[in-house]
């Protein structure tokens, strides 16, 4: 097994250290070593069970809600270690946003989905709520569609665009790091492509982490990939070299489709 | 023989026959629910309705006159038949009823004149109108009695009105101002302060003038209001007197109208909503239980429902998952199905003695020893029926908790909720309609039971509601009537079963209707919400 190669971009946003992470006594991560470039996206690949959206939720501390899971190593996102004991879970989960694998807007408006962020910040100016709201929506490509009904429940919406509506949601905070879990495993191809096209535009303002199961989308949308198998990092690289000249016979057999 | 056999295997296989057993089921059931509602409707809607009297000239005897309620074969003798007439008039037959053979009856008649008087006392009369009297004086006879008499009520309702105002307003005030004297005075008197004693002493003498004043002005109201009477004519000939002011309603259904009839029909059914009993509850209204009724599933659900969401709340949402809660968790759903006499007894002995006895002698020592709070009263009532229902309560917010779905609570959470946060904006408003379903469950549960309430509050006859208009307007100490309870008591205490029956049959629909409407009200409250917070995913 090759040592996945770290990134050769300078700024990374998200380092990961030796993690180990653990459900009782099953070990789900093994010694994870990673640097995510910022502005970029990168997606996380592998077959099912192979510990990525396991990773994924450990860069917002996610796994925190789930009692038996135990954490070794270190998880730094711009710089500050993230499960130091200092760390304030609150204000990280503001500066990594997640989007889920299946949409999970909230029993409100379509208005009150996007401004929900804000507004358990404390914000409650109409005027910030509303140019937010007008910009998240912009951002993932939903404005258009629902600006003259943002007062409707969030779930007359399609599946797409809940879907859309959940990453706006996301936005409204201003993350640093978007985690996006499976987002287009439930969705059509017709919203898979617009949601796609929603990530490629974010590229500029956001690092995009996209756990996915598509490999031709992430060969679409993602600048690097990282490919895990069995709880481990196989192979990090830039997606084009990955999918064309894989270093590491396991990766080989996994992008041309041999297993997984 | 063979294509036959298959035929059957596929009869069987297609599951055929389960189809016919679950459908019969619910028909059975249905009908089941049908034959009661319909049981209570047929019985109790028609019991206002203003029936024809019918005067029965029989071959030997004298006649009688009343409503006809029944026929019904004559045992052991085949095809002979007896009527059942209401006869009315219990205090010259000493009954209301009487059975009369068919074979014995000469001639039916609907005399036009006929009257039915609806008295304070004794029940109905039935009869001619003979004449009019005002205080020996001969007023009127024959033709023109019956508008005569119509002015004179007119009257005497008025008197009516005026002795009843004085009685709950100012007469009311002043036995409660003599009563606070009375306490007041035994705190002095325990306190031994003589100076201020003597000052209570005048005082107590004012009022007491007051009150003096007060009932000779009553007593000459009322004297006023006896000076007329009507003489009336039985059906055998007989004549009575009755008081005018003793007459509650008189008409003559056999000139009625079908109009004319409806109107009577809805007067009757206003005074059995909004006035009270009389005659140990078997005539008059149920005002006062239906107010205790509703008053006390109230403060039942204001009890019942926030203390049980919040520890719903507590058991699915922070409380650490383990043996504990889940032992915890078997209690609760085990004391949802404790007898709910058990709880009546508990109420008994932990609220109304123990907290309510301690409240006296910690707050009321002056009354001691009669209890304030130290008997059974509405507040203990719904307390107890609170502590009934929150298991309900309980079980069915749990389970809409734990149906919220885990990606709502993570979407929370990733955008920096807290856990306060995430419950209070998304999780609750998401179980809310599931949570309401408890809550009318629990409702309707509560607003059905009496057996509790019989050792915590509830009484045959509480004239005053715990709620009016004399500081401080919340009267939850006072013990209440209940529709449950009266039902019992009217159909099975009441002296005169027999002419209570139909009474009985009312207020079971009234019963029925209010637990409608309370259900009915938090269905659409549900739906409401239901549609606002709509859960469906794609």
């Amino acid at each position: 097994m090759s040592k996945p190669l770290a990134s050769d971009q300078a700024n990374s946003i998200v380092e990961v250290e030796n993690l180990n992470m653990f459900y009782g006594e099953t070990q789900a991560l093994h010694d994870i070593d990673l640097s995510i470039p910022e502005r970029e996206v990168t997606a996380f690949i592998g077959p099912s069970g192979c510990g990525k959206s396991t990773l994924l939720r450990c860069f917002n501390r996610l796994n925190d809600l789930i009692e038996s899971a135990r954490i070794e190593g270190s998880v730094r996102v711009s710089g500050r270690d993230i499960y130091a004991p200092d760390c304030d879970v609150i204000d990280l989960r503001r500066r990594v946003g997640m989007v889920f694998q299946k949409s999970n807007p909230f029993p409100k408006s379509i208005y009150e989905n996007v401004a929900y962020g804000l507004r358990i910040a404390g914000e409650n100016r109409r005027r910030v709520l509303d140019e937010a709201v007008e910009k998240s929506l912009k951002a993932a490509a939903l404005w258009d569609e629902v600006k003259d009904r943002l007062k409707d429940n969030a779930l007359s919406l399609s599946g797409g665009q809940q879907q859309r509506l959940c990453i706006a949601r996301t936005l409204a905070v201003e993350p640093e790091v978007v985690l996006m879990d499976e987002p287009c495993s439930a969705l059509d191809p017709i919203a898979t492509a617009r949601v796609e096209e929603t990530i490629t535009e974010l590229k500029s303002d956001y690092t995009i982490i996209v756990v996915t199961h598509n490999l031709q989308q992430a060969a679409r949308i993602s600048t690097y990939t990282a490919f895990y198998y069995l709880g481990s990092l196989i192979e990090f690289s830039q997606t084009e070299d990955m999918f064309t000249n894989p270093r590491n016979k396991q990766t080989e057999d996994y992008v041309t489709g041999r297993f997984g | 023989m063979e294509s036959n056999k298959s035929t059957v295997m596929k009869f069987w296989r297609r599951g055929d026959p389960f189809i016919w057993l679950t459908g019969g089921a619910l028909a059975l059931c249905l009908a089941m629910i049908a034959g009661l509602v319909g049981i209570i409707v047929y019985n109790g809607a028609g019991v206002f309705w203003p029936q024809d009297l019918t005067l029965l000239r029989l071959k030997d005897g004298p006649p009688v006159m009343g409503k006809l309620m029944d026929r019904q074969p004559i045992p052991g003798a085949v095809g002979h038949y007896r009527v059942q007439l209401k006869v009315g008039n219990r205090d010259a037959y000493g009954q209301d009823f009487r059975w009369v053979d068919e074979d014995a009856i000469a001639e039916r008649e609907r005399p036009a004149e006929a009257v039915v008087f609806e008295r304070v006392e004794w029940g109905d009369t039935h009869g001619f109108i003979a004449a009019l009297y005002e205080e020996e004086r001969l007023l009127a006879k024959g033709e023109g009695v019956w508008e005569a008499l119509q002015g004179v009520m007119d009257q005497v309702g008025e008197l009516g009105d005026r002795i009843h105002t004085l009685e709950r307003g100012e007469l009311d005030k002043l036995n409660r101002a003599i009563d606070d004297l009375r306490l007041q005075e035994r705190r002095l008197q325990r306190e031994q302060n003589d100076a201020q004693l003597t000052a209570l002493e005048v005082r107590r003498q004012a009022l007491w003038d007051e009150h003096e004043a007060l009932s000779g002005s009553l007593d000459e109201l009322r004297a006023q209001q006896e000076r007329w009477e009507v003489e009336v004519a039985l059906a055998g000939g007989e004549t009575r007197r009755v008081a005018v002011a003793a007459i509650v309603r008189a008409y003559r259904p056999n000139l009625m109208g079908f109009w004319a009839k409806v109107q009577t029909y809805l007067s009757k059914g206003w005074e059995f909503v909004a006035g009270e009993p009389r005659e140990s509850n078997t005539e008059g209204g149920i005002f006062p239980a239906l107010f205790g009724t509703v008053m006390m599933v109230m403060l039942m659900s204001l009890a019942a429902v926030p203390f049980g969401v919040l520890a719903a709340l507590y058991l699915r949402e922070y409380a650490r998952q383990g043996i504990l809660v889940r032992l915890v968790r078997i209690a609760v759903n085990n004391l949802a199905g404790v007898p709910s006499i058990v709880f009546g007894m508990f109420g008994l002995g932990f609220f109304v003695y123990g907290i309510g006895g301690s409240i006296d002698q910690l707050f009321y020592a002056d009354a001691l020893p009669t209890p304030t709070f130290g008997t059974g009263g509405i507040l203990w009532a719904s307390l107890t029926l609170a502590l009934l229902t929150v298991p309900v309560v309980i079980v069915a917010t749990e389970e809409s908790l734990a149906a919220v779905p885990r990606e709502m609570r993570e979407g929370a959470l990733a955008l920096g909720a807290t856990k306060f946060q995430m419950i209070w904006s998304v999780v609750l408003p998401s179980a809310l309609p599931g949570i309401l379903t408890g809550v009318i469950l629990a409702t309707a549960r509560g607003a059905g039971e009496v057996a509790p309430l019989m050792i915590t509050g509830v009484v045959k006859l509480a004239p005053d509601l715990p709620l009016d208009a004399f500081a401080p307007f919340f009267h939850l100490e006072r013990k209440f009537m209940h529709l449950g309870f009266h039902i019992y008591d009217v159909g099975f205490q009441s002296p005169n079963v027999e002419a209570a029956r139909p009474m009985v049959y009312t207020t079971a629909l009234l019963l029925l209707t209010i637990v409608l409407l309370l259900n009915l009200t938090a269905i659409v409250v549900r739906n409401k919400l239901r549609r606002k917070y709509a859960t469906a995913a794609f």
